[in-house]
């Protein structure tokens, strides 16, 4: 378990840095972050300024090293439209975008789970086609479209939640569907499938032989085993909603982190940019290593090796 | 008064809707089980066998449909009995042995807690009393250093021991019926006769009743008391194993023991007897005797309801001739 | 007497593999009806100079934001009405069919090219070459999608070529990994086995063995990545950071309809409703083109 666990972690740390490598030259792509920067009603002598200000001029290797170095211990430079350091500006809007992120999952999990189950006991029935069909639909349902009906519907036509903001409860119901939505046909997919294929297995008649009850069989023996791909899919899932939560937040206007890397994209701000791709590659790759130590836990054919 | 049979299985009729029609799987079967008498049910797979054991146990998947004139355990019909009866009956009174050691396991829990479970589900005893019932049973499954065995995972061990938990498993609550399907299938030749052996003593000394389904002659030679060969979803002949072996008199039996070398009596460089052709299917109606597109013997009258030929003794068997001209294949193999 | 026949050899051998793929196909509602919505989308976008009747991107001061025709006040010559620039919304949106299809196949087909190399090497190859692609593939998932493409259009500019592009280098993942395992399963058997044993050409095994065997796999994540494409374009004209206006796109039709959402849920509700039900079709085709070429794969 430990070497499992050791390696697992030299290849999130490996997976890390090469992340932070490709972003940062990403953004280097137009050739010039200086006259990026300064927009197009600058001179030539404000370019250069600019250039020798943030260093642009030394070596590309350089200022990656430079800037890797500093990323390391947290300092991610200053942000150019906002004039505070990136790590504090992060730091302040990634509370929302974590609560989002938690209840999007957690929404996602409470619907998927129960309704993937009851589909996968009665393949078929009615339950099953309704749970198919909410799954195809959700898959289809461009989420930041989804919003917005939403908000028409029960901010504008009913006014029962608040359209934007962050204040109160109120505000995170509407997006916390959003997110859960999107996240929420594949984990139910995973678990129907897991749990038909479980329930066809030899150890569930042994369950049923010894004369346990269904509601036993369904949840201590079957679930158990059918839930193990399932906890990967929703660290997976739940790494990709913190990088969709751009979207949602900019719709509802939830200042997030997700909102502030919709600002400094419009506002050229590149190291707050860099910074962001790194943090949410950062939170993917800490949930997915979580999630197989997880997965190596609950199935003792790792653990015990 | 006699004591009343384990199990008495009468007019026993397993279907299977399928898209082409309905699959007559099992059609119409009897047999009786008395306290420690071992039945032996023998037949190709696709016979029945196992439908028919996991029909006894109330383990057929929903889809199929099941009846029979009686299905008794211990005079209880078993037939419409409400789920929560039908299961403190399986695992405590009547258990099972599955044919797939290696899978019948559940892979997340240990071999303690599944033992634990099959008595804590049927009796009111601690956990710690449930572990230590573990222990003794995997101590007579011959199961070494028991007491670290409870916290391992099905996983860490060989199919030959896992089919011994099963078996621990299986007899936690002292059932009065023990069916085991095909139990030394899955397992090398060599265990596969550690494992019978042992299921055998243990069934002298519980003194249960057991089913043993199996294909393998052999085997059934040794351990049965009560034989019932099963062809393509019919008892085609049942009697007492001396009867079976001595006198077989249906022509399936009578090809399938030809199927077995004997030593001392097969000489080297003789062929061993086959049934050429297949089991018909069994979908939609079936009539007659089934076993007719193979056998030699077979008439005109084979495609008319066959009727059943019963001696004093029990011996039973389904064909048209009384006893047929081949009832000359005794042998009895080792 | 030519049906008899059939008739009669089916009853013998069963069904012949043609006939059953034809009843599964039309016994499969959800692919019958994401085929025949997705080509009645592609004919409308073809056909669109055609039935719009009028220029997507000529502009009317008098003819601003009238209804639809299901609403008080449409105007007969505007069946969809048209939008705050007097737009007709109609030839918007037939317009804007075009660019989704064009930028869902293409973004694919880049994709799917890169992802079907890197899948296939990595299981045919295996030891480093399948660590490698692993890897590469562990590092795309990390990434962010809507944030990097965002970022980058933004750094490029967004144009029609580039978000296509960007979008193309973003979603080789799943190819990727479908690829490779499909690869894997196909590899050890005894037909590749074959071709290994009489000699021919690795080039030669990967394109005439292994490639037509995993091609449906490949078909249908084929149609799942053009979904996705689909879905992030619309997702980032919407956030004003993809296809910059007045191109016709789906996602930026409903950006601009933001604004009049208050009053005239319409606005948003039509592209909204036209990027479901395509994105609904490519899903279902996708879905059933899975269903009927692995049958074993469902319940």
């Amino acid at each position: 378990m430990l070497t499992f666990a050791l390696k697992r972690l030299g290849l999130a740390v490996l997976v890390a840095l090469t992340v932070s490598a490709v972003s940062f030259s990403l953004l280097y792509l137009s050739g010039d972050p200086a006259s990026a920067m300064a927009g197009e009603s600058a001179t030539s002598a404000d370019i250069e300024a600019l250039r020798r200000l943030y260093g642009f001029d030394r070596p590309f290797l350089v200022q990656y090293a430079d800037w890797l170095f500093s990323a390391l211990q947290g300092d991610f430079g200053q942000s150019y439209y906002f004039k505070l350091p990136v790590s504090q500006l992060i730091a302040d809007r990634l509370s929302i975008t974590m609560l989002l992120g938690v209840c999007g999952i957690s929404f996602a999990l409470v619907t998927a789970i129960p309704l993937g189950v009851a589909a996968a006991v009665r393949p078929n029935s009615f339950i099953d086609r309704t749970a198919l069909f909410i799954s195809v639909m959700g898959q289809a349902l461009p989420s930041f479209w989804f919003g917005l009906v939403l908000i028409v519907i029960f901010s504008i036509q009913l006014n029962w939640l608040p359209p934007s903001g962050s204040g109160s409860w109120k505000n995170f119901i509407m997006p916390t569907v959003v997110l859960g939505y999107y996240a929420m046909p594949a984990i139910m997919r995973l678990t129907r499938a897991g749990m038909l294929e479980v329930l066809n297995a030899d150890y569930i008649r042994t369950a049923r032989a010894k004369g346990a009850g269904e509601w036993r069989v369904m949840f201590k023996h079957a679930l158990r085993n059918a839930v193990v791909p399932v906890v990967s899919l929703a660290a997976v899932q739940m790494g990709f909603m913190l990088g969709g939560s751009i979207v949602v937040e900019s719709i509802f206007a939830l200042h997030g982190a997700g909102y502030l890397a919709w600002e400094s994209i419009g506002r050229n701000d590149l190291p707050t940019v860099q910074a962001l791709i790194l943090v949410f590659a950062g939170f993917y790759i800490v949930f997915t290593f979580l999630s197989d130590l997880a997965n190596a836990w609950l199935d003792p054919r790792i653990r015990v090796g | 008064m006699s004591e009343e049979p384990i199990l008495a299985v009468e007019g026993l009729t397993i279907d299977i809707p399928m898209a082409q029609g309905t699959l007559h799987a099992v059609r119409g079967i009897d047999f009786e089980l008395n306290r420690g008498e071992t039945l032996c049910i023998v037949g190709e797979s696709g016979s029945g066998k196992s439908l028919t054991s996991l029909a006894v146990m109330g383990l057929l998947p929903k889809r199929l449909e099941c009846a029979a004139r009686k299905l008794a355990f211990r005079g209880t019909e078993l037939q419409g009995l409400p789920a929560s009866a039908m299961r403190q009956l399986r695992g405590n009174r009547m258990a099972m042995i599955f044919q797939e050691p290696m899978t019948s396991l559940n892979p997340a829990y240990t071999i303690g807690d599944q033992l634990a479970e099959a008595l804590l589900l049927h009796r009111r005893v601690s956990k710690a009393e449930a572990r230590a019932r573990a222990v003794e049973l995997l101590g007579k499954v011959g199961i070494t250093a028991a007491g670290s065995r409870l916290s391992q995972y099905p996983h860490q061990l060989s199919g030959g021991l896992r089919q011994r938990v099963m078996i621990a498993m299986a007899l936690m609550c002292e059932p009065e019926l023990v069916i085991a399907d095909e139990p030394t299938t899955a397992l090398d030749v060599t265990i596969q006769a550690q494992i019978l052996r042992l299921l055998v003593d243990l069934q002298r000394e519980m003194n249960m009743a057991m089913i043993l389904v199996t294909h393998d002659l052999g085997v059934v030679a040794r351990v049965a008391d009560k034989v019932a060969v099963m062809y393509a979803g019919e008892v085609v002949e049942q009697g007492t194993a001396k009867e079976i072996f001595g006198h077989p008199s249906h022509p399936y039996t009578q090809g399938l023991l030809r199927c077995i070398p004997v030593p001392g009596r097969t000489k080297p460089g003789e062929h061993l007897g086959s049934i050429p052709g297949i089991v018909p299917s069994l979908i939609g109606k079936v009539e007659g005797c089934a076993f007719r597109t193979r056998c030699d013997l077979a008439e005109s009258a084979c495609a008319k309801p066959v009727p059943i030929h019963r001696t004093q003794g029990g011996h039973a068997w389904r064909c048209i001739h009384s006893r047929t001209k081949k009832a000359d294949t005794e042998r009895m193999p080792a | 007497m030519a049906r008899d026949i059939d008739t009669l050899a089916e009853e013998i051998q069963g069904p012949s593999p043609a006939a059953i793929l034809r009843r599964r196909v039309f016994g499969h509602y959800g692919l019958l009806f994401g085929a025949t919505a997705l080509l009645v989308i592609v004919a409308l976008a073809v056909l669109a100079p055609l039935l719009a009747g009028h220029d997507p991107y000529a502009q009317s001061l008098v003819a601003r934001m009238k209804p639809p025709f299901w609403m008080e006040g449409s105007d007969p010559n505007h069946l969809l009405g048209t939008d705050h620039l007097g737009r007709d919304y109609l030839a918007r949106l037939l317009y804007g069919a075009r660019i989704s299809l064009a930028i869902g196949l293409i973004a694919a087909l880049i994709s799917g090219l890169i992802g079907t190399t890197m899948g296939v090497a990595a299981g045919y190859f295996g030891g480093r070459v399948d660590l490698v692609v692993t890897f590469l593939v562990n590092v795309r998932l990390a990434m962010p999608v809507v944030l990097v493409a965002l970022a980058v259009v933004a750094v490029l500019g967004g144009s029609l070529q580039v978000v296509i592009v960007v979008l193309g280098f973003l979603l080789w993942d799943r190819f990727a990994v479908v690829m490779r395992s499909s690869t894997l399963q196909v590899r050890g058997l005894e037909y590749v086995n074959a071709a290994k044993a009489i000699g021919c050409s690795t080039r030669r095994i990967i394109l005439s063995e292994i490639m037509p065997n995993i091609l449906n796999n490949l078909i249908v994540v084929m149609t799942l990545e053009m979904a996705h494409a689909i879905l992030l374009e619309a997702a980032l004209s919407f956030l004003g950071l993809g296809v910059q206006p007045p191109t016709p796109s789906w996602g930026l039709m409903i950006s601009e309809g933001k604004q009049m959402m208050l009053f005239e849920p319409w606005v948003i509700a039509i592209p909204g409703v036209a990027l479901f039900i395509l994105v609904l079709a490519i899903n279902l085709l996708g879905d059933g083109l899975r269903d009927i070429t692995a049958p074993e794969n469902r319940s």
